[in-house]
């Protein structure tokens, strides 16, 4: 049978499985539509929850980023995972407590102003936006890649399927095929990755594999990466960093802008009780884990297998003849996400790293500059080919991909329809609306959103990639303060929060445009995005736009209660929901209102 | 009344300390071993690198998972011991 008959079974196999259960889990009801009913078993929410948490990002590019980065991209793993203690501890049970749809209402109500709900509703919009392009994308270069149909027609193939189950299902229909399509993602990341841990150290659990010995050479298989990648003049792999006030303030950001991300947060109003919010928290995390554990392992051997493959017999001999490269890189040479050009024309591809530092030793060695240009996102993909492993691997990877990026496409369509139907038509511009009238706006929302995310997926604003740092940044500078604040503070007020949330959003979104051209303009930039450019560049510990999050966060927190501070507290209804939002006791299901 | 708020105050302070602990092991692991202090743990060697880096790729995640489960089940007790579980 061929690759491609191959790819087509396990991906029209699974496309089948969410169409059934699309049927299957119909919503009729609001409540179905938002919050699935709000009977969901914790562990299945932790399932889900996985799903909708770990995207194209965590599933294709995470391992590439970790692998060319080494340690100093450990942030990612962390920054992605942290997250999930402060949405157990200072988020979920309270939030759940409160019974209510969506995260704007929160905001809106605890701090009693429907301009409070607004901003809310504004900042759930661009974070999720910005984050849906991705997912769309993502898709669309899987579908092209294993499907051999064009990336648009992958696209419109792939929003075809998440309209199905989630204008038809909401969050009940999302919540049911986010559980398969967990399972299918995970089985395609670990499979692979058994096997090539196997073959490199004997170990078949690739988070041991990875500390282990390299059977080849008898030496750890860290220490043999760092031992080649410093021969091509790289940094060594597991290198200590030496901005450590970045490195923490990234990861910060990560995590309180993924405990801030209004599509994970409405996952956990979907169980029946506060107890069960808590432990959904940690069995998301375990399922997380499963793929996180597994992500760094990935990342140095196929990094130790890529340049194995370009060297043979080691990075102090020849490398490679281009004619007799294995047909993984002939694939991927063809959609462009691996270049080769010959330099010094010797017929062979010669990788290292183009410093001043090297530049020596690469005269020597008769090098014209680096040759191989491989896309970080391939390695994923690719891996099972590097690592010759059956076609059948191939079609799972294929699978697995698209059900990360449709699982999360799902759940941020979601986040943004209820958003607008809840929010802004329920919340402010029409509160009369009868409930069939909302769940109609909600899957009327739900379709626009889908068309809008399709189109910009297949138009994709030459800003895609560092918009992903707007979402993160908004998310952790606006949405986090403003629900921990309104939680565990009883003093902060209207004008606080809603001064609060603008002036981390302004000041997160203009230090971004700063170094990244205003509104990603590109030339608009103010400053190079250089490290010596940066907030205390001069002092070597500068602050990058993408770690600016957490400091918005912080401006967000000082000036909330300084606002608070000097005007009058909130009424004393506002404290009575405060306090009881903070007792498990009288919890109920998500209410309607 | 008094007895009520009383018992409420003393809930939401027990919480607060569990909090206050958890995220203090939660900023170990990660923002210390992990980071900050990965110079001074350079000296404990795991498979090839040190145990810094093991706390960076696998150990904060790991402990992060002891942690929320160690809160869900302090918590749910303490729901109970304050009556102010759901049932």
């Amino acid at each position: 049978m061929s690759q491609f008959a191959i790819n087509l079974i396990f991906v029209g196999g699974s496309f089948a499985l969410y169409i059934a259960i699309a049927i299957w889990a119909r919503a009729g009801t609001t409540k179905e539509f938002y919050v699935a009913g709000g009977g969901v078993n914790p562990v299945m929410n932790g399932m889900a929850t996985a799903a909708d948490w770990m995207s194209a990002a965590s599933f294709i590019s995470m391992a590439g980023l970790i692998a060319a980065g080494g340690y100093a991209n450990s942030t990612f793993l962390m920054g992605w995972t942290g997250g999930y203690v402060l949405l157990a501890m200072l988020l979920a049970p309270y939030l759940r407590k409160f019974g209510k749809f969506t995260v704007p209402d929160f905001i809106g109500d605890r701090f009693y102003s429907t301009g409070a709900r607004l901003v809310a509703v504004a900042c759930l919009i661009i974070a999720s936006v910005t984050y849906v392009i991705g997912q769309m994308t993502g898709a669309g270069v899987a579908f092209s890649r294993f499907l051999e149909v064009s990336s648009d027609m992958g696209l419109i193939i792939a929003a075809v399927i998440v309209f199905l189950y989630a204008v038809m299902g909401g969050m009940k229909g999302i919540t049911y095929t986010q559980v398969a399509q967990y399972v299918v993602l995970i089985i395609a990341y670990t499979i692979p990755a058994v096997f090539i841990s196997l073959q490199l150290t004997g170990n078949f659990l690739p988070p041991l594999g990875l500390f282990s010995e390299h059977t080849e050479s008898g030496m750890p298989l860290l220490a043999k990466l760092d031992e080649i990648v410093r021969e091509l003049g790289f940094r060594d792999y597991t290198a200590d960093v030496d901005n450590k006030l970045n490195m923490v303030l990234f990861t910060l950001s990560l995590m309180i802008g993924t405990a801030g991300l209004p599509h994970v947060i409405i996952r956990f109003f979907t169980v029946p009780k506060v107890a069960d919010a808590r432990w959904s928290a940690g069995w998301a995390l375990v399922f997380i884990a499963l793929l996180y554990l597994t992500a760094p392992a990935v990342a140095s051997m196929a990094r130790l297998n890529l340049m194995n493959t370009i060297y043979p017999d080691g990075p102090t001999a020849d490398s490679i003849l281009h004619a007799e490269r294995p047909d993984w890189m002939k694939t991927w040479e063809t959609t462009g996400l691996i270049k080769f050009e010959d330099k010094n024309g010797d017929g062979r591809i010669q990788v290292y790293n183009d410093t001043p530092a090297f530049a020596a030793t690469a005269s020597d060695r008769g090098w014209n500059g680096n040759e191989l240009v491989v896309n970080n996102d391939i390695l994923v993909l690719a891996n099972p080919e590097i690592a010759n492993l059956p076609g059948w691997v191939i079609g799972l990877i294929a699978a697995g991909g698209l059900a990360a990026a449709l699982s999360t496409a799902a759940g941020l369509l979601l986040a943004i329809s209820s958003a607008i139907s809840h929010d802004l038509i329920k919340g402010s511009l029409k509160p009369d609306i009868s409930e069939k009238g909302e769940l109609l706006a909600a899957r009327i929302s739900m379709g626009v959103a889908i068309i809008v995310a399709t189109w910009l997926g297949m138009n994709p604003p030459g800003f895609a990639a560092q918009t992903v740092a707007l979402a993160f940044g908004i998310a952790a500078a606006s949405i986090f303060p403003a629900l921990m604040m309104g939680i565990f503070s009883k003093r902060v007020n209207n004008k606080g929060a809603i001064a609060g949330m603008l002036a981390g959003l302004i000041s997160t979104c203009v230090y971004i445009f700063l170094y990244l051209g205003w509104f990603f303009i590109p030339g608009t930039a103010t400053f190079a995005n250089t490290p010596d450019n940066w907030l205390f560049g001069g002092t070597g510990y500068g602050i990058s736009p993408l770690s600016f999050g957490a400091v918005g966060a912080m401006i967000n927190f000082a000036v909330a209660f300084t606002v608070s501070a000097l005007t009058a507290p909130p009424p004393v209804r506002i404290q009575e929901l405060v306090e009881s939002v903070r007792f498990p006791r009288g919890a109920g299901q998500a209410v309607d209102h | 009344m008094a007895d009520h708020t009383k018992n409420a105050q003393a809930y939401w302070r027990a919480n607060l300390r569990l909090i206050i602990i958890s995220l203090a092991i939660w900023a170990l692991v990660s923002y210390g071993f992990g980071i900050l202090l990965r110079p001074m743990l350079a000296g404990i060697p795991v498979g090839g690198t040190d145990l810094g880096f093991w706390f960076a790729q696998q150990g904060s995640i790991l402990t992060f998972i002891a942690l929320i489960f160690f809160y869900a089940w302090r918590m749910n007790k303490l729901d109970k011991e304050f009556g102010v579980d759901e049932e």
